[in-house]
């Protein structure tokens, strides 16, 4: 069926991403580095990279489904399909990278006042506040609501607050972030999940001090937060005092879903192109090795049904016909294909996939990548958590 | 289109799903098992189920038929899976009609309407070896006069001793293991030196082995070209497999539900065994691998209802090969935890469990298994 309006919706849109998506914004992110994260700290890599977010944010479109008062561009679902199909058509990338937009948007928008949502949604939507995201502990990992990071209420001249104490640990990016999004125990006497907030606050103060963490693969965006009598004001308490298990719960579904996501189509080298370049060809114009090729075949049957589970899972969603617990087996089914993918990476690239720190492996990079997807099916609950969910919440069964 | 059933497709489903478990439920089945039922399947219930429109889905709306899908052929199928029902329904309103679309108006106009109004029923004499391999076809049809002679042996032709006419494919060029110089023919039920042994299959259903030792055609009964036969058989292999994929889904699925079922009531220890994270792990891993099954089931029936050239087609039957590849490994899956997690009774003829098992290994091996379509794929992909 024609669409007058979207059809010009599209043409206007291509017009504009032409005349305003700058060359260098048309190739894929190499790295997580070179990502547009935006934020207080954040240096630009490039004028290109400044300027495609300011171009965008103007309009709306780093959030084009939010509403233009909370920095969106006020766009409707079909339209938004339009935007990044047409981004797409031109290679652009996306012009910010965000927990803030991914993560805590989506629950301000569920459960945010009114005051909330326009004092915190345009910053994210403009790239001007990075956030970071304050859930597990080292006493609290798959058992998250036994989190022991206490909130006491207190008051001063400048109003109610919190003084908060503990330790979160796996907080990406903390080091790099202006402020966070944190789950904090108010009620200690409560059971567990009823004595916890879902509160947020600036982590520029003297309380507030992250320490990165060194992976088996290296380097990596993830920290310690240590708090000190760190100062949460009342105002920035999301929900209700003692519900914020309920938040954290609804944001755990969308970074699931962010997570069972990793690892597709994210450009480079296929697997049995790989492969192909590795152990070269043999009889009748196929790899070389027969086991690895009948193991790589296995692998993209997998990886291709998954890839119409993940169109099917994102139609039923949007169309609200699915229970909301099909997230955790996406999020167990993606992690797990991309470990494999890994897996086979390492095969293939045998002993040349081993090197660490040479040029030639740009880094190191076929290793690093395969240790770090090891921790895919760790974060964001384990695999072991989302079967879980699936055979209680999805299958019914008992106990 | 967004990848789920649209209510017209839901609506289709409720009533196959009713009209089957009233008409033709495992214990159909097991009727014509224990009555050593000669012909594979209840011709009256095939009667029945050309009355509710089953065999008109894929017939043109100008030639009598529905005029509608792959998905809508898909819905009844995965019921008729998930009620082990016996019935010609793939090879002959399914597959065979496939074929016939791109086969002259003599067939069309023959065969279409006796397979709407289920008097004619259709089988397909494709493999020769133990294994699918379409392009290894060897069987020869030399020019004989104005039409052919074929000469050689067909295997696994499911329902072959009962079917109204075979749909075969015969090399009238090239050699084996090339899909150039292969030949679609319509080969009627009773012609001369052409003998069909019906073999009992480890499910009940029938397959047979069928010899032609010279049997002659006329130059009509080619489907499509001569020599190009390799065009009808893709399209009538796409269908099939995609109709088996959904068949297949209907079998992991029917046996999952009485499995799930079963170990919520089941009880162990003075508990019921369903609360064993052992099991729920598996059961949500299993659930897991159905979900993926179905959604590419799904994708490839809406590609092949989405047609339109060349480009639509390759992609289309690729995401073919994805959904018989990937419903294998997730139905195989899903009896091999049934009968575990039944355990002892899941061993016993008298629990469906084990029925399920007998008809996931038939459908597997049929329009080729997980490792044929996974090697296919692997090729295309240039590796």
């Amino acid at each position: 069926m024609p669409d007058i309006d979207l059809d010009s919706f599209r043409a206007e849109t291509r017009a504009w991403l032409e005349e305003n998506c700058p060359p260098e914004m048309r190739t894929p992110a190499a790295s997580d580095d070179d990502q547009c994260w935006g934020g207080r700290k954040f240096t630009f890599q490039s004028e290109a990279q400044k300027l495609w977010l300011e171009r965008m944010a103007a309009k709306g479109w780093t959030v084009p489904d939010w509403a233009p008062e909370y920095g969106g561009g006020g766009l409707s679902r079909a339209e938004t399909r339009v935007l990044h199909q047409e981004m797409a058509r031109i290679k652009a990338r996306s012009p910010l990278s965000s927990f803030g937009i991914w993560m805590l948007g989506p629950a301000l928008l569920k459960y945010g006042t009114e005051d909330q949502k326009r004092e915190h949604l345009p910053p994210i939507a403009r790239g001007e506040i990075r956030w970071c995201q304050g859930y597990s502990e080292p006493g609290a990992g798959s058992d998250l609501a036994g989190l022991q990071t206490r909130a006491v209420s207190a008051t001063d001249e400048g109003g109610d607050y919190y003084i908060i104490n503990g330790q979160k640990v796996w907080t990406s990016y903390a080091d790099k972030a202006d402020w966070i999004f944190c789950l904090v125990r108010t009620d200690p006497e409560a059971p567990k999940h009823k004595g916890i907030s879902f509160i947020l606050f600036d982590m520029d103060q003297p309380g507030v001090e992250p320490k990165p963490i060194r992976l088996i693969s290296g380097s990596s965006p993830f920290c310690e937060t240590f708090f000190t009598d760190a100062r949460a004001e009342k105002k920035d308490l999301v929900y209700e005092e003692n519900k914020g298990w309920d938040v954290a719960k609804y944001l755990l579904g969308h970074e699931r879903e962010m997570i069972s996501g990793m690892g597709h189509g994210g450009g480079g080298k296929t697997l049995p192109q790989m492969a192909l370049d590795s152990v070269g060809v043999g009889a009748g114009g196929r790899l070389a090795d027969p086991l690895m090729r009948a193991e790589i075949a296995m692998f993209e049957v997998r990886a291709a049904a998954y890839r119409a589970q993940a169109e099917r899972f994102n139609d039923e969603w949007k169309a609200g016909r699915i229970n909301p617990a099909v997230s955790s087996m996406m999020k167990y089914y993606g992690t797990e294909l991309n470990k494999r993918r890994n897996e086979l990476a390492m095969q293939a690239g045998g002993t040349g996939a081993l090197e660490w720190e040479s040029e030639e492996s740009n880094g190191g990079k076929s290793a690093r990548d395969w240790l770090r997807s090891k921790g895919n099916s760790i974060e964001g609950g384990t695999s072991e958590i989302q079967l879980n969910i699936v055979a209680k919440r999805v299958l019914e069964l008992p106990g | 289109m967004p990848l789920y059933l649209t209510d017209d497709q839901d609506m289709l489903r409720d009533s196959a799903k009713g009209f089957l478990a009233v008409k033709a439920p495992v214990a159909h089945l097991r009727k014509l098992r224990d009555a050593d039922d000669a012909a594979g399947y209840d011709p009256a219930l095939w009667k029945e189920c050309a009355e509710m429109g089953f065999t008109s889905i894929l017939i043109p709306e100008a030639e009598g038929g529905l005029g509608l899908g792959h998905v809508e052929a898909g819905v009844v199928l995965e019921e008729m899976g998930r009620n082990l029902t016996p019935s010609p329904m793939l090879p002959t309103a399914v597959a065979a009609v496939a074929a016939l679309k791109k086969g002259g108006a003599q067939h069309r106009d023959k065969w279409f309407p006796k397979i709407a109004s289920g008097d004619a029923t259709v089988a397909l004499a494709i493999d020769e070896g133990a294994k699918h391999d379409p392009a290894a076809t060897a069987m020869r049809a030399e020019r004989s006069g104005n039409g052919f002679k074929l000469s050689g042996r067909k295997r696994f032709v499911v329902q072959g001793h009962t079917a109204d006419m075979l749909i075969v494919a015969a090399r009238t060029a090239g050699s084996a293991g090339e899909s150039d110089g292969i030949t679609l023919f319509a080969v009627e039920k009773g012609t001369a030196k052409m003998t069909a042994d019906p073999r009992r299959l480890a499910d009940s259903s029938f397959a047979a082995v069928v010899e032609f030792d010279g049997v002659e055609l006329d130059a009509d009964a080619v489907i499509g070209e001569v020599d190009a036969g390799w065009a009808p058989l893709t399209a009538m292999l796409c269908a099939g497999r995609a109709g088996a994929s959904a068949e297949l889904l209907g079998v992991g699925q029917g046996t999952t539900d009485q499995t799930m079922a079963y170990i919520k009531e089941r009880k162990q220890f003075g508990v019921i065994i369903g609360t064993f994270q052992a099991l729920q792990h598996r059961a949500a891993h299993l659930y897991a691998e159905l979900e993926v099954a179905r959604a590419a089931t799904l994708k490839a029936q809406q590609l092949l209802d989405d047609i339109v050239d060349e480009k639509s087609a390759d992609r289309a039957r690729r995401a073919v090969h994805t959904a018989k590849a990937m419903t294998g490994l997730a139905t195989t899956l899903a009896v091999q935890e049934g009968v575990q997690m039944h355990a002892g009774v899941g061993m016993t003829d008298e629990y469906d469990v084990g029925l399920y098992m007998k008809r996931a290994r038939t459908l597997a091996e049929l329009f080729g298994d997980t490792n044929y379509h996974a090697d296919r794929l692997a090729c295309e992909a240039g590796y």
